[in-house]
């Protein structure tokens, strides 16, 4: 059994994700994590999925996609990745205002500054307004106020508003 | 939950100027990300806003409640009116409040919101349920202090949020909780 790393991307139509794991099924490879999304209206996909199917094959597979040279699907085997317990608190942070280059660079560069992690990261730009929303891990220890001051700061030589807040699980 | 009386009869008849459609400004613009200011709720320019504030709410579609950033003015004040809407359970009708500020909340519940300020984007935002929020009313600046619940507890807060630089975009659940707008009203 082996993990692949499967990504499909461009022009957007209906069918493109039945058809991918209906050819991904064929093969008896098991979706496991998978994303999908448009952006800027172009579709995006990655799914690791697990089987006993070689690269090749499933490059061979989803080749029919990309016939028409308006999707690209790229497959590479990936090794199994444990993911550690960890005792770092979670934080939800947004920024938003005007758009210009350089914003995520310079915000998320405050947050690796202390060791924080991100988990997710979404960014739109939505006419004039550039919008990141990031899940971000923050090492136990770290001073989440002094994170909040230098993110502030960063902001504010950008003139972009930002908020940090921490991530609420309600536990039922 | 009792309704307060006096926002139930209040209507923006006893403001007694008319209110003006101003035009509603959209993110990034610096107004909606500031903190506005403490307003004298007995003010000429309280009440003119006060009543532009209606009569905008009114000529937009689908607008339940708009906060004076949203007309580029820096001030605590806002109006609401849910009482057209499908989610409201009980409700004040048309009101406006100045200065105000939430002084109770319980009972956090997630749901999509959007905002005439950022007309391309929705999200999901926790916000509770029930809520106490105090203010004062333009014109007579009378205190009040309003119980609100469901739709209309999720109105006074986005709004209150408004008045202190705050869109619901610094307050979406996640990465994942933010929406590019597919049907506009």
């Amino acid at each position: 059994m082996t993990l692949h790393a499967i990504t499909v991307l461009g022009h957007d139509r209906p069918g493109i994700i039945a058809e991918t794991t209906h050819r991904l099924a064929g093969l008896g490879l098991n979706l496991e994590d998978s994303t999908m999304t448009l952006l800027r209206g172009h579709f995006a996909m990655m799914l690791i999925c697990a089987g006993d199917a070689r690269d090749t094959e499933i490059e061979e597979a989803l080749a029919p996609l990309t016939a028409d040279g308006r999707l690209t699907v790229t497959v590479r085997e990936v090794p199994e990745e444990q993911v550690e317990r960890t005792d770092a608190s979670s934080w939800v942070l947004t920024v938003h205002g005007g758009d210009r280059p350089g914003i995520v660079s310079r915000i998320i560069g405050e947050v690796a500054a202390v060791g924080g992690n991100v988990t997710d990261l979404t960014t739109r730009l939505a006419g004039d307004l550039y919008l990141l929303v990031a899940e971000v891990d923050l090492p136990a220890g770290v001073d989440a106020e002094a994170v909040r001051r230098s993110l502030a700061a960063a902001a504010a030589e950008l003139g972009v508003g930002v908020t940090l807040r921490a991530a609420e699980a309600d536990e039922l | 939950m009792a309704l307060n009386e006096r926002l139930l009869e209040w209507t923006e008849a006893e403001l007694r100027v008319d209110g003006r459609a101003l035009d509603v400004v959209r993110a990034p613009a610096a107004v909606l990300s500031a903190d506005g200011d403490q307003v004298d709720p007995k003010a000429p320019e309280t009440v003119q806003l006060a009543a532009d504030l209606v009569a905008t709410m009114r000529v937009s579609p689908g607008c339940v409640g708009l906060a004076a950033p949203q007309v580029g003015v820096g001030v605590k004040v806002f109006c609401v009116d849910v009482s057209g809407h499908p989610k409201t359970r009980d409700h004040h009708g048309t009101f406006v409040l100045c200065n105000a500020e939430v002084v109770d909340s319980s009972r956090n519940e997630k749901a999509r919101e959007g905002c005439m300020s950022v007309p391309d984007l929705t999200g999901d935002v926790k916000r509770a349920g029930r809520i106490v929020v105090r203010g004062q009313l333009p014109g007579t600046g009378e205190e009040v202090t309003v119980e609100a619940n469901a739709f209309e507890a999720r109105a006074l807060q986005h709004e209150i949020d408004h008045c202190y630089g705050y869109l619901f975009l610094d307050r979406v659940a996640g990465a994942h909780a933010v929406y590019a707008r597919k049907t506009y009203l």
